[in-house]
C-alpha cells in the first residue's frame, strides 16, 4: 500500500474564506486586477501540463466508457454477456475455450462465452467497487480522523487506538473469512474494503488536523461563536482536501485489486455475472491451453490499475511539486 | 526503551484483545449452522443437538467466548470440527511452509527494492533511473495472483513446453527432501511475492536516499576524502533507511495477504491455503485459529520493528 506522504496546502492561504473546493475549477476565482488563484487551481495547472497524468487520465476515461456502453458490445458482437455459445469457433472440438476469431474477437471462455463482451461488462464492477468504496473510505476516515484530531482527549486516545487496531489485522484474510461468512455480494465486498480501509485516511487527516487546529482561523472562527462542528467541517475540512484527495486517488486502483483478489479466490459476485477477478480465476484451469482466456482480462485490469496509479502519481505531483514521483518530465 | 516497551506491548495486547473479541463475535453471528451442516441431511434434532453440545455450541456466546480464550492463551485453539485434529497441529503443520515463502520472499524483496532504489538515487534522472521507476509502477500496479500466474504461464509452461523443465507447477518440498528442492520449488513464489513488494521499496528508498544525500553530513564525508561507495553505502543509507523499516512494519499485514493469494496459486499448502480450504468448508475453528495466529503475528512484528528504529538511527528516541 503506499504511504502518501501529508501534503501542506494550507499554507499562506487564507483558510477563514471557505475554500472552493475542487469543483472550484479554473475560473472559479474572477477579480478585477491582481487575480488571486487558489491552491485547486495552481495544482490543476499543473496536472493540465503533465503529460502522463492526462494520459492516464484519457485511458481512464476511455475505461469509464467502455463500462458505459458495454450494452454496445453486447449488440455489436451479437453476444450478450452470459451467453453461453456451443459449437465450431465458440468451442473447439474437445469442449475447450476457443481461440480468438472474426466471430469472438478475444476468444470464448470455458463456457464458450465472449470474452471481449465479458471484460466490458466486468469493467462495471471494477470501476463500481473502486469508485464506491473509495468514497466510503475516504469519508469514514475523514470523519474520523477530524473528530480525533480537533476534539482531542479522550476522543483522540480511543479513535487513535481504534486506528492501530484496524491497521494491524491482517486485512485480506479476515476479508476473505468474512465475506465466505455473509455470502458474496456487491455491498459485502464494499463494505468489507470501506470497513478495513478508512484507518490510513483517518491517520493522514488526523495529523493535517491537529496542527490546523492550533491555528488563528479555527480561533477567528470559535471567537465568532462557531459550533465545533462548523469549525470541524467548514473551516478545517477544506484545508485537509488536498491530501485526501491524493490518497483517495491512489487508493482506487488498490481497491480495484482488492476486489478482484476477493474474486479470484472464489468471493466475488455469484456466477455469471462477469467481473475480472473472476474471469482470470475461471481461466485458471486452461492457461496450458487458452492464453487469452488469461491474459485478456488480465491486460484489462493491469491497464486499469496502471492508469490510476500514474494519473494519482500526478495528482500528488501537482498538489505538492516537491514529493517525489515515479514517472515524468520534470 | 523499557517504558516505550511496556506501553507498545501493552497496546500489542489490546489490539489482540479487540481482534478476537471481533473475529469470535462475526463468526458466531454467521447464520450457517455448523452443527447441521455436519450432522448430515438426514440427522434428526436429537443428533444435530448432541453435535452441538459436543462442539460446545449450546453454551451462552460469552461463555464460548471466555473458554475460547482462556484455552487460547494455554495454546489450545480448538479442534478442526471434521477430523477433531487440534487446530494448533494443523497451524503447526502449514506455518514452516509459509514461513519458507514469507522469509525468502522478505528477503528478496528488501534487497531489490532497496538496491535499485539506491541505483536510482545515485544516478537521479538517468535513463536507468527512469526505467527502474517504470518497472516499480509496472509491478505495483500488478494484482498478486495475476502476476503468478504470468509466471505460471511463461516460467513454467512455456518453459517446460521448450525443453527447459526447470521450475515445478507448484506444491512444496520439505527441507528434508534437500535444500535444492525446496528451493526450486519456492523461487517462482517467492519472486512473484517480492516483486509486488519491492516496487514501494524502489520508489520509498529513492526518495529518502535523494533526500540524505543533500545533507550536510554526506558533504563532509566526501571532503573527507571518502571513497563515493562508502560515503553512500555507510553514511548515507543507513539513515536512509528509516522510513523503509516503517514501510517493512506496515506491509507486513500486507505480507499476510500477499501469501494467501500466492499460497493458492502455486497450491503451497502454508497457512494462507489452509485457510481457503477451511473457509470453503466453514471449518470455523481453523479460520479462526488463523486469523489470530496471523494477527498476533503481525502485532510482535510491528513491535520488533519499532525496536529496529532505535537500532538503526542513534536519533530516534523512543518513549
Amino acid at each position: 500500500m503506499s504511504d502518501v506522504p501529508p501534503v501542506g496546502v494550507g499554507a499562506g492561504v487564507d483558510s477563514a474564506t471557505p475554500s472552493q473546493g475542487p469543483a472550484g475549477g479554473p475560473g472559479a476565482e474572477t477579480s478585477t486586477g491582481i487575480e488571486g488563484r487558489s491552491p485547486w487551481v495552481l495544482a490543476w495547472q499543473r496536472l493540465r501540463h503533465d503529460r502522463v497524468a492526462m494520459i492516464s487520465l484519457v485511458v481512464i476515461c476511455l475505461i469509464g466508457l467502455v463500462a458505459i456502453i458495454a450494452p454496445l458490445f453486447a449488440s455489436v458482437t451479437g453476444h450478450p454477456p452470459n451467453q453461453q455459445y456451443r459449437g465450431p469457433g465458440a468451442l473447439s472440438p474437445e469442449g475447450l475455450p476457443a481461440h480468438p476469431s472474426s466471430a469472438f474477437w478475444l476468444g470464448t471462455d470455458d463456457l464458450g462465452r465472449d470474452i471481449l463482451v465479458r471484460i466490458a461488462y466486468g469493467s462495471r464492477i471494477s470501476l463500481l467497487v473502486g469508485v464506491v468504496a473509495t468514497g466510503m473510505t475516504v469519508a469514514i476516515g475523514v470523519v474520523v480522523g477530524l473528530a480525533a484530531g480537533y476534539l482531542g482527549g479522550i476522543v483522540d486516545t480511543v479513535l487513535a487506538r481504534l486506528v492501530d487496531v484496524v491497521l494491524s489485522v491482517p486485512f485480506l484474510l479476515v476479508a476473505v473469512a468474512l465475506v465466505s461468512i455473509t455470502g458474496a455480494s456487491l455491498t459485502i465486498t464494499i463494505l468489507v474494503i470501506g470497513f478495513f480501509s478508512w484507518a490510513s485516511v483517518a491517520r493522514i487527516v488526523r495529523g493535517q488536523v491537529l496542527s490546523l487546529r492550533e491555528r488563528e482561523f479555527v480561533e477567528a472562527a470559535r471567537s465568532l461563536g462557531a459550533s465545533d462542528r462548523r469549525i470541524m467541517f467548514v473551516d478545517v475540512l477544506p484545508n485537509v482536501l488536498a491530501p485526501v484527495i491524493v490518497y483517495a486517488t491512489l487508493l482506487i486502483p488498490v481497491v480495484i485489486v482488492v476486489q478482484a483478489t476477493l474474486s479470484f479466490l472464489g468471493l466475488g459476485l455469484p456466477p455469471p455475472t462477469a467481473d475480472w477477478g473472476g474471469m482470470i480465476s475461471e481461466s485458471v484451469q486452461y492457461y496450458t491451453v487458452a492464453w487469452w482466456f488469461v491474459f485478456f482480462p488480465g491486460a484489462a485490469l493491469l491497464i486499469t490499475t496502471l492508469a490510476f496509479n500514474l494519473f494519482g502519481d500526478g495528482v500528488r505531483d501537482a498538489f505538492d511539486p516537491r514529493t517525489d514521483r515515479l514517472i515524468g518530465q520534470k | 526503551m523499557i517504558r516505550f516497551l511496556i506501553r507498545r506491548v501493552a497496546l500489542g495486547v489490546l489490539v489482540m484483545w479487540l481482534i478476537t473479541v471481533a473475529v469470535f463475535g462475526l463468526f458466531f453471528v454467521a447464520p450457517n449452522n455448523v452443527a447441521r451442516t455436519l450432522a448430515g441431511r438426514q440427522a434428526t434434532p436429537a443428533t444435530i443437538h448432541l453435535i452441538e453440545h459436543r462442539l460446545g455450541l449450546d453454551l451462552p456466546l460469552w461463555k464460548q467466548y471466555t473458554n475460547f480464550v482462556g484455552n487460547a492463551l494455554h495454546g489450545d485453539l480448538g479442534f478442526d470440527y471434521y477430523h477433531g485434529v487440534p487446530v494448533t497441529q494443523i497451524i503447526g503443520q502449514a506455518l514452516p511452509i509459509t514461513l519458507s515463502l514469507a522469509i525468502g520472499a522478505a528477503v528478496i524483496w528488501l534487497l531489490l527494492g532497496v538496491f535499485s532504489g539506491v541505483l536510482s538515487a545515485v544516478r537521479p534522472r538517468t535513463f536507468s533511473d527512469r526505467s527502474t521507476t517504470a518497472l516499480a509502477l509496472f509491478f505495483y500496479s500488478m494484482p498478486s495472483f495475476l502476476l503468478a500466474l504470468l509466471f505460471l504461464y511463461f516460467l513454467y509452461f512455456r518453459l517446460t513446453k521448450a525443453g527447459f523443465a526447470i521450475f515445478p507447477a507448484g506444491g512444496y518440498s520439505g527441507l528434508t527432501a534437500g535444500v535444492g528442492e525446496w528451493a526450486r520449488h519456492l523461487i517462482l513464489p517467492w519472486v512473484a511475492l517480492a516483486l509486488l513488494l519491492a516496487a514501494t521499496y524502489t520508489r520509498l528508498t529513492r526518495g529518502s536516499m535523494l533526500d540524505v544525500l543533500g545533507e550536510d553530513y554526506i558533504r563532509t564525508a566526501r571532503s573527507k576524502g571518502l571513497r563515493e561507495r562508502r560515503v553512500v553505502l555507510r553514511h548515507g543509507l543507513r539513515s536512509a533507511l528509516t522510513p523503509v523499516v516503517t514501510q517493512f512494519g506496515i506491509d507486513l499485514g500486507q505480507l499476510v495477504g500477499g501469501v494467501v493469494v500466492t499460497e493458492t496459486v502455486f497450491s503451497l499448502p502454508g497457512l494462507g491455503k489452509t485457510a481457503i480450504d477451511a473457509i470453503n468448508t466453514q471449518d470455523l475453528p481453523v479460520i479462526i485459529g488463523i486469523v489470530i495466529f496471523a494477527s498476533a503475528a503481525v502485532v510482535v512484528a510491528n513491535i520488533l520493528v519499532d525496536i529496529m528504529y532505535a537500532v538503526l538511527d542513534p536519533r530516534v528516541r523512543l518513549h
